[in-house]
């Protein structure tokens, strides 16, 4: 028989125009466990749909049923790759919700481990990247990078990826003496290796056509479907929590806020808010973060690293909300208490739950390889998915 | 290697190898042990070059790769194959059981098969024929009917996909490898490994590569068509395993598994044989000029150690050329199908067309103005000497000598230094 | 590029919208307001697309559960990068029937934040395109986040109940010790008997 037939007779009706595959929630490139049902003809694809919900613990619901203290440990696996944020946004809410005034120290602590953290979550972003597109070797090279990351925060805090560090009311532990030139040592090196990775990988011809001109997110569209980070700066737009409304420590630093701008270059195909630009964004990201821990070095200022808390954690009842500028974009805690030790609602809405809906809508008519770098490149993390 | 069995059954046997009732059968016994030997050796190769790339791998990612069996890890590939041996052999329900079956030796008769004609060494190969290079190209064309009967034969959306992929990738690049392939024998005249070897000289300004300008690009195009046709990276579509998880091999399990990579990598082997053959002048060796090499066949007597030096020469070669084509796999992405279709019709092919017209044309021109002599090997005089040498050290030298350079100035960039013993 | 407090936001939408606009909650800490549910998606389209406004980011869509009022509060956080300025609202549905129009019209990142709030308490959005579960398979039973959720036993055969390992242990604790007994310990008190009343630790 003719070979149409051939292939409706083996793989049924619908078969001739449109091909249904599942790409998850096993798969090597999604980022976490996450589905992607994909609607294919051939290589071009009609769209994909994202199905979530497989690493679904109920973080939320606990939030309900531990102590405030107790919760922030949870906030860790809500992002594991950028927990320091995680930390600090919850403690942040509920500091608001206290009136408790963190001191400076305690401050600087956080902006330093959220921004090794940053890098930590970036390079594992970059490296994963590079490996989606069949670079297999900036993969170890950023996990090298990020060993280090993780002994300094072991140093600092004891943990190397689900840190617990942030409390409510300041920090868990101070900086031991030695801490700052290992620091400072490490930072000196990495810059060089941000150079290394520009020459491995960054300009690389092919990684440059693969990305280049692919998923254009304009800012209208980036900012409607509420997409939030480098992601939406990646679109050209210069916005970042830490500058336009700053918490913390970060009134005090320095930094630059890079942005989309066709890094690519125009003649092959660069435009602002294509994947490439979103690779560049955090790379450029990187460099500021580190300019922003050798600043908070410098200037670390003496005293307390915890304010003076109750021992029971009561607030008022009310509800605050606090955002921070993580790794995966804004990161908005929604705390609500009702005058008892647990809270009555904690919510935590994430850059990655927002940036999979934009997913459907731009994988139309991509084919499926890009498809996987799409996903790669607005970075989303499973566990900040699903919670 | 009749030739070699006739001697044997006349000097050794005291026969007439024509009347003699058993020389049929010694034939056969000789071609099975040539055969058998082959085999043993396409695939202990394949599995030392698994280690190698391991290895080489690992440095390249700061890590430090196999190295638990055996010294170095070396027997690392006698336990991979002995565990996919003793692997269960899970055969999909739903699949064509027969075609699944197969398929994996389509894919390694394609690439076994070529080593009939493949050298090693001066004179050293199972057989001379004289459209050796024809055969070659005919026989890995077997690979890609394995790839796609695998592809179709799991019932798998995945391993269709990959099939797909191999098939459109491998057939499409068929063309600019025929016609870079082209450029040497319209430059030696012939279609004979050997000969083509011949053509060339020990010295690399001698080599095909840096002789002309058609062949060192054709050298190019080659080497990127065969990295297609290997299914290596930046061409590993078919078995991207970020994509489609291992493409037309998802369903395959335990020593049918094997086959395939076995196939991949011993067709490394194959290719840059082919390549070191066609374009860096074989089993040449320097020093020693074609003039000497011929009085030695007229005396006669070729002697013991030039033999030995063919063949070390040329698996030196062979093994740079592999090197090469493994740290390529491990520095650079792949690329996506409707790019790879570009490179190859939009750019590979015209080009190809282009450098086999302009062979063909300076053949026949120099034909024209020199005669027989231009044929071949035959030198005419020191103004082409000078030419080859000029152009080996515009195209050849500097480049070389600007990437090692380079590269030491990126190994002092990052604040490491070069270290030769760190393995 | 002028950020208007919440009251100044408050004001503007009282003036255009009148009753619909509840009156501001100065709540500790974070003040919100609650709009009526009919002309909601009227009311966000103005707070999107007026010029003082221009509240173009919708932050976060969530939902609070109040069972002793028999209510479930959808809160809705705005944000304009454009002006710099935050505003929150409520809007407050009957927990038995509860419904409210979808503004997915108006900002397209309510469609997944809605399925949230669709999955995890139930409220189910008019208008919405493409409203199902999104966290937990399509055909669980119940919505987790409200405050009188109990897991029906399980989900397809897979129990979500079972003993406690510690009784376990506790008993096979008891059983060795009674088995090392020597006489001089049982003398000393130490041996429990092997058959106990049964160990309940406190589940």
């Amino acid at each position: 028989m003719a070979l149409d037939q051939l292939v409706m007779t083996k793989f049924g009706e619908g078969a001739g125009e449109e091909m249904i595959l599942n790409m998850g929630p096993q798969h090597p490139s999604t980022h976490g466990v996450i589905n992607f049902v994909v609607h294919a003809d051939g290589e071009v694809m009609h769209k994909a749909v994202p199905q979530v919900g497989y690493l679904h613990r109920a973080i939320e619901k606990i939030g309900e049923i531990v102590t405030y203290p107790g919760f922030m440990p949870y906030t860790d696996r809500i992002d594991y790759l950028a927990a320091m944020f995680a930390n600090e946004g919850y403690a942040l809410a509920v500091e608001k919700l206290l009136g408790v005034e963190v001191p400076p120290p305690a401050q600087y602590l956080r902006a330093i481990s959220c921004e090794l953290n940053r890098i930590a979550s970036h390079l594992i972003s970059l490296g994963s990247m590079a490996m989606d597109i069949g670079a297999v070797t900036p993969f170890p090279y950023a996990l090298r990078e990020r060993e280090s990351i993780n002994d300094l925060l072991e140093a600092l805090c004891g943990a190397r990826l689900t840190y617990n560090y942030h409390r409510i009311g300041g920090v868990a532990f101070g900086m031991a003496d030695d801490w700052a030139p290992l620091c400072r040592k490490w930072l000196d090196h990495f810059d060089r290796i941000l150079d290394e990775w520009d020459r491995l990988i960054s300009f690389n011809e092919i990684f440059i056509e693969r990305l280049a001109g692919l998923a254009v997110i304009p800012l209208e569209m980036g900012i409607d479907y509420g997409l939030v980070g480098p992601n939406l700066r990646a679109s050209g737009f210069e916005y970042d929590l830490r500058k336009a409304h700053p918490y913390g420590a970060y009134p005090d630093f320095n930094f630059k806020v890079p942005i989309g701008k066709a890094y690519a270059g125009a003649h092959r195909g660069g435009q602002v808010g294509d994947t490439f630009d979103r690779f560049y964004v955090r790379v450029l990201e990187c460099r500021e973060s580190v300019s922003i821990v050798r600043q908070a070095l410098d200037k670390f200022p003496a005293g307390e690293f915890m304010a003076k808390v109750p021992r029971k954690i009561k607030p008022e009842a009310g509800e605050a909300q606090s955002r921070i500028e993580s790794a995966r974009g804004e990161m908005a805690y929604y705390v609500v208490s009702d005058g008892g030790e647990r809270a009555y609602r904690v919510r935590a809405r994430t850059g990655s739950f927002l940036a999979m809906g934009i997913i459907e809508e731009l994988s139309k008519g991509l084919m499926i390889a890009d498809l996987v770098a799409l996903i790669a490149s607005l970075d989303v993390v499973a566990p900040e998915i699903d919670r | 290697m009749k030739e070699l069995i006739d001697r044997i059954i006349v000097q050794q046997l005291g026969h007439d190898p024509q009347t003699w009732p058993m020389t049929q059968g010694l034939y056969l016994a000789a071609m099975l042990a040539v055969g058998a030997a082959l085999t043993t050796f396409g695939a202990i190769f394949a599995g030392l070059l698994s280690w190698w790339e391991r290895r080489i791998a690992a440095r390249i990612q700061s890590r430090v790769g196999p190295n638990r069996v055996g010294p170095q890890g070396v027997l690392q590939f006698i336990a991979d194959a002995l565990k996919l041996i003793l692997k269960e052999d899970l055969i999909p329900a739903d699949s064509d059981h027969i075609l699944f079956r197969i398929a994996p030796y389509f894919v390694m008769v394609g690439f076994i098969l070529t080593f009939v004609v493949l050298p090693f060494g001066y004179r050293l190969s199972p057989t001379n024929m004289n459209v050796g290079l024809f055969y070659v190209v005919s026989i890995t064309a077997l690979v890609v009917v394995g790839i796609l009967v695998s592809g179709w034969a799991s019932n798998s959306k995945w391993s269709l996909f990959g099939g797909i992929r191999a098939a459109a990738q491998v057939v499409s690049y068929e063309i600019p490898a025929g016609m870079a392939i082209l450029v040497p024998i319209i430059m030696s005249g012939s279609l004979n490994m050997h000969d083509i070897i011949r053509a060339q000289g020990g010295a690399p300004w001698d080599w095909f590569m840096f002789q002309t300008p058609w062949g060192y690009a054709a050298f190019f195009i080659l080497f990127t068509a065969m990295l297609a046709e290997g299914n290596r990276t930046p061409f590993d579509l078919p078995e991207a395993e970020s994509e489609i998880v291992a493409g037309y091999n998802t369903e395959y399990s335990g020593m049918r598994f094997g086959y395939f990579f076995l196939a991949e990598w011993g067709n490394l082997w194959v290719m840059s044989a082919v390549l070191s053959t066609l374009f860096l002048g074989g089993w040449q060796v320097p020093f020693v000029s074609m003039a000497r090499l011929t009085a030695w066949e007229a005396a006669g007597h070729v002697p013991l150690w030039f033999y030995i030096a063919s063949a070390v020469i040329f698996v030196a070669k062979v093994l740079v050329l592999i090197n090469i084509i493994v740290w390529i796999r491990w520095t650079f992405p792949r690329i996506r199908v409707d790019q790879m279709m570009n490179l190859c019709w939009k750019y590979l092919v015209p080009i190809g067309l282009g450098l086999v017209i302009l062979a063909a044309a300076t053949e026949l021109i120099s034909f024209q103005w020199f005669g027989e002599a231009a044929k071949g090997q035959a030198r005419v005089g020191s103004i082409r000497d000078t030419l080859h040498f000029a152009f080996f050290l515009i195209a050849g030298l500097v480049p070389f000598a600007a990437f090692v350079l380079k590269t030491r100035r990126n190994i002092y960039l990052v604040g490491d230094r070069v270290d030769l013993t760190n393995w | 590029m002028t950020a208007l407090s919440f009251e100044q936001v408050h004001q503007k939408l009282s003036a255009r919208f009148g009753e619909a606009i509840g009156p501001v909650q100065p709540a500790k800490k974070d003040a919100f307001c609650t709009f009526a549910p009919p002309r909601l998606v009227e009311i966000c389209r103005f707070l999107k697309t007026e010029p003082d406004l221009w509240f173009d980011f919708l932050e976060d869509l969530t939902a609070t559960d109040h069972p002793k009022q028999n209510l479930i509060k959808v809160v809705y956080h705005f944000y304009s990068y454009r002006h710099r300025h935050i505003f929150v609202a409520k809007v407050e549905v009957n927990r038995q029937d509860a419904e409210v129009d979808s503004v997915e019209p108006v900002w397209k990142a309510a469609n997944w934040m809605e399925r949230e709030v669709f999955d995890l308490f139930g409220v189910r959005f008019k208008g919405h395109s493409d409203l199902r579960r999104v966290l937990l398979p399509d055909d669980w039973i119940g919505s987790p986040l409200r405050k009188d959720y109990s897991e029906s036993g399980g989900y397809r055969d897979i129990s979500n109940v079972r003993d406690n390992p510690l009784d376990l242990y506790l008993s096979m604790d008891r059983q060795l010790k009674a088995e090392q007994a020597t006489p001089e310990l049982a003398a000393e008190g130490k041996a429990p008997a092997a058959e106990g009343p049964p160990v309940k630790s406190g589940a």
